[in-house]
């Protein structure tokens, strides 16, 4: 992957990162563009969040380079470009003793948002009611959302999201992803981790795999399922007493992994997808139906966590 | 920004009553000792002020670090262990601005407390007594110096708060602190000085050990500093003689007050979160 390091909102070059002897981040390297949506998956203390603070400058890299928004995000002329930046740490703490609403207000004071816009967010996540108790009483799901809303402060161009929905219901997490949608629009550039792979599938620019400090992978949704071949899905519908001849003229060539009274799973790879389809056409009119599932990212996940790589 | 932090703290000192708290606790003892400590100025020339001034020093000696280590010890200690820092860290502010908004808000708090609780005492004691408010500068001096005191303790409890890792552990370390500068140390110097028959330790050293700690540093200042205090208490001349003048022994405080805030302030802008 080519990519002009210096049109990246975010660089990392050869990063490494130890705590004592155990090696938490192993020579990373990295470009993310302005405008992407970044998914990290990976197990816990795969190294994500530690990515995630380095790209915040809360923590320094015991190797190599970190440059976000063009800057070293650990020194204190980066703090002007924290203005931008929006944060949901993993089970995010407040300040237990203050009310919802005051909490809100002192991040917003900090970022220079106004009280009207602590009144939208607020409402936007839900807690407008529960605004003035305090955060002590919240439980995980407010936490949650609070944190979120402080995320959002003063329309953020760089968002760092650890984790976002764990906590959130249903009908929470499509508001959320709508209003990351919405960001995305704007322009703005997303780093999230995530365990829900399903719901970050359909949503994300890229994905990078971390797996024990190692970025495992990292590419479009495509690009991984090139990479890791795993076999693509073909489903076929027929008359049932076509079944046996069908099975028949298809040939040992062909990866049947499936039968029943009227439907065949084929298996194949990436590169054979074409050849066998066109064999399935030439079967004329047996053939009623088709069905093309490619791999899940869970597949994909899984595969490169459990390292069976060809 | 750093008044932002700053108000932070002060509305966190009002929320949870802890100025209020201060308040009562220094306006009662001051005025306590105030009004039983007035009866000896009888026959001797003192104000009942210039009295007020020695026991509300020897007061404050005790009260002032405690009350300023209970504020501060958790400042940053707590805010790493529940998590908080690491999210105010992503925000628009600098390492040295938390600090020092911090510490801004937290010296406030302590300002009102003393201003209110001691200002306050010496208000009803001037209507009580017939001296009206003679000598109010000595009692000014050792409110201001009260305040000093308090500075030097909240410096040193933010320096407990970042070395140590747990909560628990600064909150022992703290009250560590305190009996040492408070009670340990002078022991130690007085137990030393009566052992000490052949007389090595002379009026230099001994003077020199006692700019060593902060609470004497504060106690010989306010005992030495006005006439009135100083024949009162009995001690006149002989911070001048030991060559302590206001300034120096001010300075001493001072220099208190920056060394553990500067070290404070380089490890935490070391610290990685």
């Amino acid at each position: 992957m080519v990519e002009a390091a210096n049109s990246s909102v975010i660089s990392l070059q050869a990063v490494n990162k130890q705590y004592g002897n155990e090696t938490v981040v192993c020579d990373v390297n990295l470009n993310i563009q302005p405008g992407e949506c970044v998914v990290l998956v990976g197990h816990n203390g795969a190294g994500k969040t530690t990515l995630m603070k380095l790209m915040l400058g809360l923590t320094r890299p015991t190797s190599g380079t970190v440059e976000v928004l063009g800057g070293n995000p650990a020194f204190s002329t980066a703090v002007a470009q924290h203005k931008t930046l929006g944060y949901l740490p993993e089970s995010v703490a407040f300040y237990e003793a203050m009310t919802g609403r005051e909490v809100l207000a002192f991040y917003a004071r900090l970022k220079g948002a106004s009280d009207a816009e602590c009144e939208k967010l607020l409402q936007l996540v839900g807690l407008g009611d529960a605004a003035k108790r305090r955060v002590g009483t919240y439980s995980k799901g407010m936490r949650q959302r609070l944190g979120l809303a402080q995320a959002m402060l003063g329309d953020p161009q760089l968002l760092f999201l650890d984790e976002p929905t764990t906590g959130l219901d249903p009908s929470l997490r499509r508001h959320f992803y709508e209003l990351i949608d919405a960001l995305h629009r704007e322009g703005a550039t997303s780093i999230i981790s995530s365990h829900a792979l399903n719901e970050v599938e359909a949503r994300a620019d890229r994905f990078i795999i971390m797996k024990a400090g190692v970025m495992v992978a990292c590419g479009t949704l495509d690009e991984l399922y090139q990479q890791v071949a795993l076999p693509i899905q073909v489903q076929i519908s027929v008359a049932p007493e076509a079944v046996s001849s069908v099975t028949e003229r298809l040939g040992s060539q062909v990866n049947i992994s499936k039968v029943n009274n009227h439907s065949l799973t084929l298996s194949c790879d990436n590169k054979e997808k074409m050849p066998l389809i066109r064999r399935i056409t030439d079967l004329g009119d047996v053939v009623q139906d088709m069905q093309i599932s490619p791999p899940r990212l869970d597949e994909v996940y899984s595969y490169f966590m459990n390292g069976d790589q060809a | 920004m750093l008044w932002n932090l700053a108000l932070k703290e002060l509305r966190d000192g009002l929320r949870n009553r802890w100025i209020a708290a201060a308040i009562i606790v220094l306006g009662t003892l001051a005025l306590a000792l105030s009004l039983l400590g007035s009866a000896p100025t009888g026959s001797v020339k003192v104000s009942a002020l210039d009295i007020s001034v020695i026991s509300l020093a020897s007061l404050s000696v005790y009260l002032i670090p405690l009350i300023a280590l209970m504020l501060s010890f958790d400042a940053l200690v707590g805010e790493f262990e529940r998590g908080t820092m690491m999210l105010l860290l992503t925000y628009p502010v600098t390492r040295w601005q938390v600090i020092m908004g911090k510490f801004l808000g937290h010296v406030l708090i302590l300002f009102i407390a003393i201003f209110a609780g001691y200002g306050g005492a010496l208000l009803i004691m001037s209507l009580l007594s017939e001296g009206g408010m003679d000598g109010w500068q000595a009692y000014a001096a050792m409110m201001a110096s009260s305040m000093l005191l308090g500075a030097v303790f909240i410096a040193l409890g933010y320096l407990v708060s970042v070395l140590v890792k747990e909560r628990a552990t600064a909150a022992g370390t703290a009250i560590g602190l305190w009996l040492v500068f408070v009670v340990l140390y002078d022991l130690i110097l007085f137990g030393a000085l009566l052992a000490d028959e052949s007389q090595v330790i002379g009026q230099q050293l001994f003077s020199m050990l006692m700019l060593v700690s902060p609470t004497d540093t504060y106690r010989i200042l306010n005992l030495s500093m006005f006439d009135g205090v100083s024949q009162a208490a009995g001690i006149a001349g002989v911070a001048s003689a030991a060559g302590m003048s206001s300034a120096l022994l001010l300075g001493v405080m001072i220099l208190w007050m920056i060394l553990p805030l500067s070290i404070t302030l380089y490890l935490f802008q070391r610290r990685e979160l």
